[in-house]
């Protein structure tokens, strides 16, 4: 770890760097200072009382404070992702039920087969990290949802008349919203180590670890966010799709924008 | 004569505007009922309600003498067809949509009876292959009321089936409709079409939400 050197002076130093994005910012007149600023503090003290915990939470190495921090992001990405829901009822609670699935069945997949310990450790960033993804996932299932039932209303309407049932009449939705989610993740995949080397893997090489076994790792990051996005997206969706509908399934026109 | 619809005190609202005040009406079975009024005087919204598309505010609906909300949604819209001023074709070809009642009631796709509605209409069993985007207007409202009727309801709602057609095209959606209301069908056309109203045996004129004269 000796060759990890950022210390709070270099930090000051780095700030430059938000400068730069300031001044593009002052310019160009694209009024993001607020938003630059506002960001960057948020950043700053979430990671700096972030870092104190998890310095307490791998110290204290305890099951139950590790369960608190994995509530902790799935209840807290479930939140951001049911904002992202823009009006569909009860966005919040299919999110938290997806984001929990998700994460959970990963986790469990990961420490069954020895891919990841259960330390606090490798439990809690693994969570962060696959509540994160799946978060942007049933976000990008949500908009898709909500916009493709606004252009598509009419054909869901006719297949309605014609006595299909809501999954049947909203069934290319569905599957349209499902795939919004998982693409993000699978393009990632396409173009990993050609163009991005991700957190995962750039972080084991940042602390010296052998890169071609950091490799290992991030092949195993892929295949844990692949499954988990895919299971949150179909969550989301499933529970996502029923809202648009009453309980006489009739379309909902208030969601239709 | 028996009535396949009773309409007793309905209302709908949104908001605060009024569209439908106080509707009382019985339909009876087996009829060929034309419903006429300005634009915006409550008629699709009224024949949505009868095919259980959206829901009154007030009053009831009796379908067969029964409530329609005692109907499974699915079922009843089995049997109270609804059909559409400007369809859109699902899927990418003709055959997603003539495929479509069957999925709707988990059957095999029967090739033979599709091929004998395409006739009805005029249309050949080239058709079947054809892509969505390969069909003209009419060629899409004969093959939408295909999907309408290819397991016959009791009641089909038109809502401006003809309006846009040219008269070849408008000639055989009416050979289609009157051969269908002679086996039994009850159908209930909204309709702006002059000649069509001239023909109608049975008049609804709705006026600002209200039955004008029946």
């Amino acid at each position: 770890m000796s060759n990890l050197t950022v210390s709070n002076s270099t930090l000051m130093l780095g700030f430059v760097l938000v400068l730069v994005a300031l001044v593009i910012g002052y310019v160009e007149k694209l009024h993001i200072d607020k938003d630059i600023i506002v960001g960057v503090i948020r950043a700053i003290i979430q990671l700096s009382i972030v870092g104190y915990i998890l310095k307490y939470v791998i110290k204290a190495n305890n099951n139950w404070l590790t369960f608190a921090c994995f509530a902790i992001i799935v209840v807290n990405a479930s939140w951001n992702a049911g904002k992202r829901g823009n009006g569909i009822p009860k966005a919040f609670q299919s999110s938290l039920l997806a984001i929990f699935v998700g994460t959970t069945v990963t986790l469990t997949t990961l420490v069954l087969t020895g891919s990841i310990k259960f330390v606090p450790e490798q439990i809690v960033p693994v969570t962060g990290m696959i509540a994160s993804n799946i978060m942007v996932a049933i976000g990008l299932c949500y908009r898709n949802m909500k916009q493709t039932f606004t252009d598509r209303h009419q054909q869901v309407l006719e297949k309605l008349a014609l006595g299909a049932d809501i999954k049947l009449a909203s069934l290319d939705i569905l599957q349209d919203s499902i795939r919004s989610g998982m693409q993000p993740t699978i393009d990632s995949i396409k173009t990993l180590g050609l163009v991005s080397l991700p957190g995962m893997m750039s972080g084991l090489i940042f602390a010296g670890v052998d890169p071609v076994k950091a490799i290992k790792y991030q092949i195993m990051i892929t295949f844990m966010l692949l499954a988990s996005t895919g299971i949150g997206s179909i969550i989301s969706c499933y529970l996502g799709y029923k809202q648009f509908f009453n309980e006489r399934k009739q379309l909902k026109n208030e969601l239709i924008s | 004569m028996e009535k396949v619809f009773e309409v007793k005190h309905l209302s709908y609202q949104i908001g605060e505007t009024k569209i439908l005040k106080d509707i009382n009406l019985n339909i009876e079975k087996g009829k060929y009922v034309t419903v006429v009024g300005p634009s915006g005087s409550g008629k699709s919204t009224l024949m949505r309600i009868l095919a259980s598309m959206i829901s009154p505010t007030s009053g009831d609906v009796l379908f067969n003498g029964q409530p329609i909300t005692s109907f499974d949604p699915m079922q009843y819209r089995q049997r109270v067809s609804y059909a559409f001023q400007q369809p859109t074709l699902f899927g990418k070809t003709v055959k997603d949509n003539l495929q479509f009642p069957f999925e709707v009631r988990k059957k095999d796709f029967d090739e033979s009876l599709v091929k004998k509605y395409l006739e009805m209409v005029n249309l050949n069993e080239s058709y079947i292959t054809k892509s969505v985007n390969d069909v003209s207007g009419g060629e899409k409202q004969r093959i939408a009321l295909i999907r309408n009727l290819i397991f016959p309801p009791e009641v089909l709602i038109t809502d401006e089936v003809t309006a846009g057609l040219d008269a070849e095209n408008k000639a055989i959606v009416h050979k289609m409709l009157n051969e269908f209301n002679k086996r039994g069908l009850t159908i209930l056309r909204v309709t702006h079409d002059e000649t069509e109203i001239d023909d109608a045996q049975n008049l609804i004129t709705i006026k600002n939400g209200e039955v004008a004269n029946v």
